[in-house]
């Protein structure tokens, strides 16, 4: 029978605070983590007092190969003044800084914090598109590098074997990326607040002005057929199924269940925590799913008790638009082999049953890579507090929400579940 | 057959010599390509080698057209892209390799499915001599 694992102790989160995500000349990691822990601080309802804080854990991919710089557990911690205390950095590719909220969760579930900061940080603008290619490249798996597979490369291998298997298309993935850019401009820290209607129409204008043929398209779709305007990257992934090389850093304040109110009437709690490890993507039992995000729901439905019809929204790691397909699949939301349709109808849009990256995804919202676990925790823990705004998921009584973070070509993969009770 | 350590390292050097190799665990009889030291299986460590015949199907592809540094190297550009992918050999297994003589140019014509045999690709001569594991139709 299978373990049904349990938190010994409950675990919530009173604040938490993202950076604006982007490509910044002007800031580095540090200046970016500034903004974030501000950010956290002044989200905590009551206030909390930064002395409390007993161990960080940070997120963080490859600023050894990015920025030449390694360690930064007690770069950050000095940064915010908790040293002497420990700071302990997590790497697992994309999914490192949902490795450092997993392990704040189990340092407060065991009873040996009450108070810990859980954070995530990249930088990556600063390098070349091909250096970025190659830092991002160190995690495939050996054979896949050896044969020329780059990161898009595995994605679009992935499409092809799922459009065979189940008939979807590139239209398909279209969808996928006009529904994250149409909730893109409602989320102030995205890194491309634009849909793809604006793009259209700025081309057009700035062809215009610039006394050159103005393109035309009849619609977003036959924006994204044109070669010139989405070229491909590595075939099916063109520019617009893929996210972009972002900077940015994101954390959260983690505490026992039982003194939360302390820091707030309305603390958003743990529910569900999982994470799964896989195989290179050649040796996966299956092209068209991936075991270790199976694996991780299967353990965070199991810890929660809930079911992926309770989820009521979630974020996913939408690295390339086919991504978003495999995981709405993976997770529960949608039976296998029928995500694209339900992505076609409308089901994951902002006023859909099941709204799917409110944020605008890794797509438009940016993916600085160590940072991205949990700013999507971030968009769920603001979806609950009911303080999304503009993009505010418009379910009566929102209650439950998920985020799941792949790393890798699905080497780390994790399902966090978050409850307002 | 060979006497050779059932590890990564081994799996190129037979590349290198125009063979495909996996191995099989002599304990429960499953078989791995690459190659597994140890069975992950039933964690019997009693290997062998066994040469694949080198026939598959794609089961995946893509072409690059923004490839890393070394295929750069080669001579691929967003003006050359080249296809890439996994095929699944006849004995079972699937590997990751470089796929010759399809049209990038004409990406919607490559099927997964159509059947392939190896081939490989040797760059430099002599000690430098690094091989690539390709199949073509």
């Amino acid at each position: 029978m299978k373990k049904r694992r349990q938190l010994s102790r409950g675990v919530a989160i009173v604040g938490a605070g993202m950076s604006k995500f982007g490509m910044f000349k002007d800031k580095d990691s540090k200046d970016l983590f500034a903004e974030a822990f501000n950010g956290m601080m002044a989200s905590v309802d009551k206030g909390m007092d930064p002395n409390e804080i007993e161990a960080l854990y940070l997120g963080n991919f490859s600023s050894d190969f990015f920025m030449h710089q390694s360690h930064w557990g007690p770069i950050i911690s000095d940064l915010i003044g908790l040293t002497p205390k420990p700071a302990t950095r997590t790497e697992g590719a994309c999914a490192s800084s949902a490795l450092a909220f997993r392990e704040g969760v189990f340092a407060i579930a065991s009873g040996f914090y009450d108070m810990v900061l859980v954070g995530g940080v990249e930088e990556m603008s600063k390098r070349t598109t091909e250096e970025v290619a190659e830092g991002l490249a160190l995690a495939t798996v050996p054979y896949e590098g050896r044969v020329g597979f780059t990161f898009p490369g595995v994605f679009g291998a992935v499409a092809t074997a799922y459009f065979a298997k189940y008939g979807a298309n590139r239209e398909h993935l279209m969808n996928v990326t006009i529904k994250s850019h149409n909730n893109a401009p409602l989320n102030p820290k995205a890194q491309f607040p634009l849909t793809i209607r604006d793009m259209m129409d700025a081309k057009m204008a700035s062809a215009q002005k610039r006394g050159l043929p103005v393109p035309e398209w009849s619609d977003e779709k036959d924006f994204l057929k044109d070669p010139k305007a989405n070229p491909a990257v590595a075939w099916p992934m063109h520019l617009f199924d893929c996210c972009p090389i972002s900077d940015g850093a994101s954390c959260m304040l983690l505490v026992g269940e039982e003194i939360a109110k302390n820091f707030t009437d309305d603390p958003i709690y743990v529910a569900g925590i999982g994470q799964g490890s896989g195989r290179g993507f050649h040796a996966s039992p299956d092209l068209t799913y991936f075991e270790a995000t199976r694996y991780a729901a299967d353990e965070a439905y199991g810890m929660s008790g809930l079911t992926p019809d309770d989820v009521q929204f979630s974020e996913v790691h939408d690295c390339f638009s086919i991504a978003e397909l495999l995981h709405i699949e993976d997770l529960g939301f949608f039976k296998q082999g029928e995500g694209y349709k339900a992505v076609a109808d409308g089901a994951t849009r902002l006023d859909g049953p099941k709204p799917i990256n409110t944020s605008g995804g890794l797509k438009c919202k940016g993916h600085p890579v160590g940072a991205t676990g949990i700013s999507q925790l971030y968009e769920v823990w603001t979806q609950l507090k009911g303080k999304a705004g503009q993009r505010q998921v418009p379910i009566k009584d929102l209650r439950i929400g998920g985020a799941h973070n792949l790393g890798g070509t699905g080497g780390t993969c994790t399902f966090t579940i978050l409850e307002r009770r | 057959m060979e006497e050779r350590p059932f590890s990564d390292i081994s799996y190129e050097k037979f590349l290198n010599e125009e063979k495909l190799m996996g191995t099989r665990c002599k304990g429960c009889g499953t078989q791995y390509v690459p190659p597994r030291s140890i069975c992950v299986d039933c964690y019997g460590s009693d290997m062998e080698w066994i040469e694949m015949n080198g026939r598959g199907r794609l089961a995946a592809f893509t072409c690059i057209n923004i490839p890393p540094p070394f295929m750069i190297a080669q001579g691929y550009n967003r003006k050359n892209p080249y296809c890439t992918g996994v095929v699944e050999l006849e004995e079972g297994a699937r590997v990751d390799a470089r796929i010759e003589g399809v049209d990038c140019g004409k990406p919607e014509d490559i099927n997964v499915g159509m059947p392939l045999k190896v081939k490989y690709l040797h760059r430099d001569e002599g000690e430098k001599r690094e091989t690539y594991l390709a199949f073509e139709p």
